[in-house]
C-alpha cells in the first residue's frame, strides 16, 4: 500500500454509509419494485470494495465480524433452506408464503418468505465479492 | 411427490452450505458429504421405481405453471441416469476420503463436490432449455474448481484450456437459446416440441445441429474432443474418475433429450450423428493406442466410447436409443471404476507411466482383478456389462441397416481390447523398472482398504448391470419408446 | 434500433473471438467477457415486445417481454462468476510460470522433443520427388 489519499478517504467515508443503506433498501424493495437480493448485494459489495481501495485488506476485514466464507455459507443455507421449507410442508419447491400485520408507527407491513431467499442471495453476493477481494487482493498487495 | 424431485438438487446445496461452515473439521465435512450423497442415492432409487410404475413426474417451482414457469421433470431416462450418477458420486467420494492428498489438503473439496452433485442432478431434471444451461454452468463451475484444485503449473495450464473451451460452448448454447426463443417464443422443451414443428424445416434443422454442436463440445465428440485428453489427467485421481464417469455423459444425455423431445420427425440429424459417431470411435481409440500414461490412455477411451452412445442416438429407433441408455449406465460405472483403479496404482507405485510400472499382479492381486473386470467390461467381452450394451447397439444398427458404423464399432472394440491388454501387460505383468516400495510406506492400511472397497463397489455395480441385463434392457426400451413418442412427457408437463 | 443492436452484438462477438485467440491470458479473459456481452445482446433482441403480461393477463398490450431480460440477467451473473475464476487462474498462472502466456500442451511438447525420424534413402527420395513435383 502506498500513502493513503486524504480526499479519497474522506469521500469513501461519506459515500460508504449511504451506499450500504441503499443496498439494504434495494434488498427490501426488490419484491415489488426494481431491486432485489442480487442488485442490493452488488451495491453493498461495491461499497466494501471502496473501503478496500481506501484502506486495504485490513480495513475490509475490520468491516465484517466474520470471515467471508461464513457469509457464503449462511447465504446458501438461507436460500436453499427457503426452497426446502416449502417442500417439507408438502408444496412444490420455492413456493412462497406471505404474511401481513399492522405495526405501530409503520402501518401495514407485509413480509414474504421470498425476503428470506433474497437475503440469502444478498449474503452470497457480498460473501463472494469479499472472497474475491481476499483471494486476488491479498498477495498482490504485499 | 415433489419431494423426490427436490431432494437431489436441494440436499447437496444445503450440504455444501453446511460443509463450508464446518470448514475446521474434516471429519464433520466427510459425515455431511457421505450422508447427503447417501440420501440422494436412496431418493433416486425411489424416483426410478416411481416413474416406472406411474409415469412422468413433474414439479412446477413456486406453483408457476409451465411453459412460463420452471418445471422439473423426471422420466425413465433421467431417473436411471440420476441413480447411476448418485451411485458413482458416492463411491468416488469414499475413494477421495481414503486417498491421501486432495481431500485432506483442501477445505473446499467437500463443498465443491456437493455443488457438483447438485449441478449433475439439476442438469438431469429441468424441463426447459434455459435451466439446462444454468445447470450446466453450476456443474462446470464446480468442475473448474475441482480440476485446478492444487494449483500446480500443469493444472493451471490445462484448466485454462478447459475453462475457455467450456465457456465458448456455453456462449454458443446461449446463442442457440436466443435463436430458439426468437423463433418460437418459448424455451420449455415440451412446449418447443410442438412449436418447432411449425417452423420452416430448414430453420428447425439448423437449430437441431447448433444444439448438437453445443452439447457435442461437452460430450467430447469428434472433432470437438481435443480438450478432454489434455485436461482430465491433470486433476486428482478421484476428480478425474468422477469427471470421466459423469460429465461427458451428461452432455450425451442432453443430446439425447433435446434431439428426441424437442426436435421431431425429419428435423433430427440422424445421418450427421452416425458419421460423427464413427469418427469419434476411431479417432478416440487410435489416440489411446499411442499413449504411454495410463490416465491419458483412459481419457482417449472416454472419447472413443462416447461414439457408441452417439451411434445409438443417430439411429433414432427404439432399439438404438435403448442401447444408448444401457450403454450410458454401463459407461458411467465402468469408466469411473477404471480411473479409480488408475488412482490406486498411482498411490501404490507413485507413477502412472506404463514404462515404469510392472509386476503389480503378484503384489496387488485384488487391484489386478478389479482392473481386469473393468477393462474386459469396457472392451465388451461377454458376459460383462459392456458386452450387453454393445450387443444392444450392434443389433439396433443392424436392424437400422447402418452397416458401416456397425463394422466400425466392432473393429474399435478389438482395438479397445488391444490397448487394455497393453495396460495389463505393462502394469501388471513383467518387472518394474525399479522395485516397488512396501505399501505401508505409501499409505496406511485403513485408507488403502477404504479406497479398495470404493473401487470394488463400483466394479460390483457393473457386474450387477450385466446380471440384470434383461430387466434393464426392458426398462431402457420403455424409456426409449417414451422419448421417441414424447406425448407422455409433453402431456405431463403442459397438462 | 434492432440493426444497431445486431451490429453491436456482431462487433462484441468478433472482438471477443479475436482476443480469445491470443496467447496472453489477460487478453483471453477480456475476450471471454466481450463474447459473453455480445451473446447477451443477442438474447435481449430475442424478446418480442407488445404482448400481454404473463400470468396476470389484462388488457394492456404494450408490455416488453420479461423472459429474455431474466435470462440475460442470469447469464450476466454466471459470466461474472466465471470471469472472477478465470482472473484467479490467470493470476495463479502468472505466479507459477512468471508470465501470462498460454503454454504448449503436453502432446505438442512431446512432438517437439521427439528425436527426428530417420528416413532411409528410398523414402527420402520419394519424399523429395513428391515435393519437387509440387508447383
Amino acid at each position: 500500500m502506498g500513502e493513503r489519499s486524504l480526499i479519497f478517504d474522506t469521500t469513501v467515508r461519506l459515500v460508504f454509509d449511504a451506499a450500504v443503506v441503499l443496498s439494504l433498501f434495494m434488498l427490501f424493495a426488490g419484491h415489488n419494485q426494481p431491486g432485489g437480493g442480487f442488485v442490493g448485494g452488488l451495491v453493498g459489495a461495491a461499497a466494501m470494495s471502496l473501503r478496500y481501495l481506501a484502506g486495504g485488506l485490513d480495513e475490509l476485514r475490520s468491516l465484517l465480524p466474520v470471515r467471508p466464507w461464513t457469509l457464503l455459507s449462511i447465504g446458501l443455507l438461507l436460500a436453499a433452506g427457503t426452497a426446502a421449507t416449502s417442500v417439507v410442508t408438502g408444496g412444490p419447491m420455492l413456493e412462497h408464503a406471505a404474511w401481513g400485520a399492522e405495526v405501530v408507527a409503520l402501518g401495514h407491513v407485509s413480509v414474504t418468505s421470498a425476503l428470506v431467499f433474497d437475503t440469502g442471495v444478498y449474503l452470497v453476493v457480498v460473501g463472494l465479492m469479499t472472497t474475491v477481494l481476499e483471494a486476488l487482493g491479498d498477495e498482490v498487495d504485499r | 411427490m415433489s419431494v423426490l424431485l427436490a431432494v437431489p438438487i436441494i440436499a447437496p446445496l444445503l450440504g455444501a452450505a453446511t460443509s463450508i461452515g464446518l470448514g475446521k473439521s474434516r471429519r464433520a465435512q466427510r459425515l455431511v458429504g457421505m450422508s447427503v450423497l447417501g440420501l440422494v442415492l436412496v431418493d433416486s432409487a425411489f424416483l426410478v421405481w416411481r416413474v416406472d410404475t406411474s409415469g412422468v413426474l413433474v414439479a412446477h417451482a413456486g406453483r408457476w405453471r409451465a411453459p412460463v414457469g420452471i418445471a422439473f421433470v423426471a422420466d425413465r431416462l433421467s431417473a436411471v441416469v440420476l441413480l447411476t450418477s448418485a451411485l458413482t458420486l458416492l463411491a468416488v467420494l469414499a475413494f477421495a476420503i481414503g486417498e491421501p492428498g486432495t481431500e485432506d489438503r483442501h477445505v473446499g473439496f467437500h463443498p465443491t463436490y456437493l455443488i457438483l452433485t447438485a449441478g449433475v442432478s439439476f442438469a438431469l431434471l429441468p424441463g426447459d432449455l434455459f435451466n439446462l444451461f444454468v445447470a450446466f454452468e453450476v456443474m462446470l463451475m464446480a468442475s473448474y474448481v475441482l480440476l485446478t484444485m492444487g494449483g500446480r503449473a500443469d493444472q493451471v495450464r490445462s484448466g485454462m484450456t478447459y475453462v475457455v473451451v467450456s465457456l465458448v460452448a456455453s456462449s454458443l448454447f446461449l446463442l442457440a437459446l436466443a435463436l430458439i426463443y426468437a423463433a418460437t417464443g418459448t424455451v420449455n422443451m415440451a412446449d418447443l416440441s410442438e412449436k418447432i414443428a411449425d417452423l420452416p424445416p430448414g430453420l428447425g434443422r439448423g437449430l437441431a445441429v447448433l444444439l448438437v454442436v453445443v452439447f457435442g463440445i461437452k460430450a467430447a465428440v469428434f472433432p470437438l474432443f481435443f480438450w478432454l485428453p489434455d485436461s482430465y489427467p491433470t486433476a486428482a485421481a478421484p476428480v478425474t474418475a468422477v469427471f470421466a464417469g459423469l460429465l461427458t455423459k451428461i452432455g450425451v444425455y442432453a443430446i439425447l433429450r433435446t434431439q428426441t423431445v424437442v426436435f421431431t420427425g425429419d428435423l433430427r440429424p440422424g445421418g450427421l450423428l452416425l458419421v460423427v459417431a464413427a469418427f469419434t470411435m476411431v479417432v478416440g481409440v487410435l489416440g489411446a493406442v499411442a499413449q504411454t500414461d495410463m490416465r491419458r490412455l483412459l481419457s482417449f477411451h472416454i472419447v472413443s466410447q462416447i461414439g457408441y452412445m452417439i451411434m445409438g442416438i443417430g439411429l433414432f429407433s427404439v432399439a438404438g436409443i435403448a442401447g444408448t441408455i444401457l450403454f450410458v449406465v454401463h459407461q458411467i460405472v465402468v469408466k469411473a471404476s477404471l480411473f479409480l483403479v488408475a488412482g490406486l496404482i498411482q498411490v501404490r507405485a507413485a507413477t502412472d507411466r506404463l514404462d515404469r510400472l510392472g509386476g503389480l499382479a503378484g503384489v496387488e492381486s485384488v487391484v489386478a482383478a478389479l482392473f481386469a473386470l473393468a477393462a474386459l467390461s469396457l472392451a465388451g467381452v461377454p458376459p460383462l456389462s459392456g458386452f450387453v450394451g454393445k450387443l444392444a447397439l450392434v443389433q439396433a444398427g443392424a436392424e437400422g441397416g447402418a452397416w458401416m458404423v456397425v463394422a466400425v464399432s466392432l473393429a474399435v472394440s478389438l482395438l479397445t481390447l488391444f490397448s487394455m491388454s497393453k495396460i495389463w501387460s505393462a502394469a501388471f505383468w513383467g518387472e518394474p523398472s525399479e522395485p516397488l516400495a512396501p505399501r505401508a510406506s505409501r499409505v496406511s492400511d485403513r485408507r488403502w482398504y477404504l479406497m479398495l472397497a470404493a473401487t470394488a463397489a463400483l466394479v460390483a455395480a457393473s457386474l450387477v448391470v450385466s446380471l440384470a441385463a434383461g430387466p434393464l434392457h426392458r426398462y431402457s426400451t420403455r424409456a426409449a419408446a417414451d422419448l421417441l413418442d414424447g406425448s407422455d412427457y409433453v402431456g405431463a408437463v403442459l397438462r | 434500433m434492432t440493426l444497431v443492436l445486431a451490429f453491436s452484438a456482431a462487433v462484441l462477438c468478433g472482438c471477443g473471438t479475436w482476443l480469445m485467440l491470443d496467447r496472453h491470458l489477460s487478453r483471453v479473459v477480456v475476450g471471454v467477457g466481450l463474447l459473453g456481452h455480445g451473446v447477451n445482446v443477442v438474447l435481449m433482441m430475442a424478446g418480442v415486445g407488445g404482448s400481454r403480461p404473463a400470468f396476470v393477463g389484462g388488457e394492456t398490450t404494450d408490455f416488453s417481454d420479461p423472459l429474455p431480460q431474466a435470462m440475460a440477467l442470469t447469464a450476466i451473473v454466471i459470466t461474472f462468476g466465471v470471469i472472477a475464476f478465470l482472473l484467479a487462474l490467470a493470476y495463479r498462472s502468472w505466479s507459477v510460470t512468471g508470465d501470462d502466456q498460454v503454454e504448449d500442451d503436453i502432446e505438442d511438447r512431446r512432438v517437439a522433443s521427439a528425436p527426428p525420424v530417420e528416413l532411409d534413402a528410398q523414402s527420402a527420395d520419394d519424399l523429395g520427388g513428391s515435393l519437387e513435383g509440387e508447383p
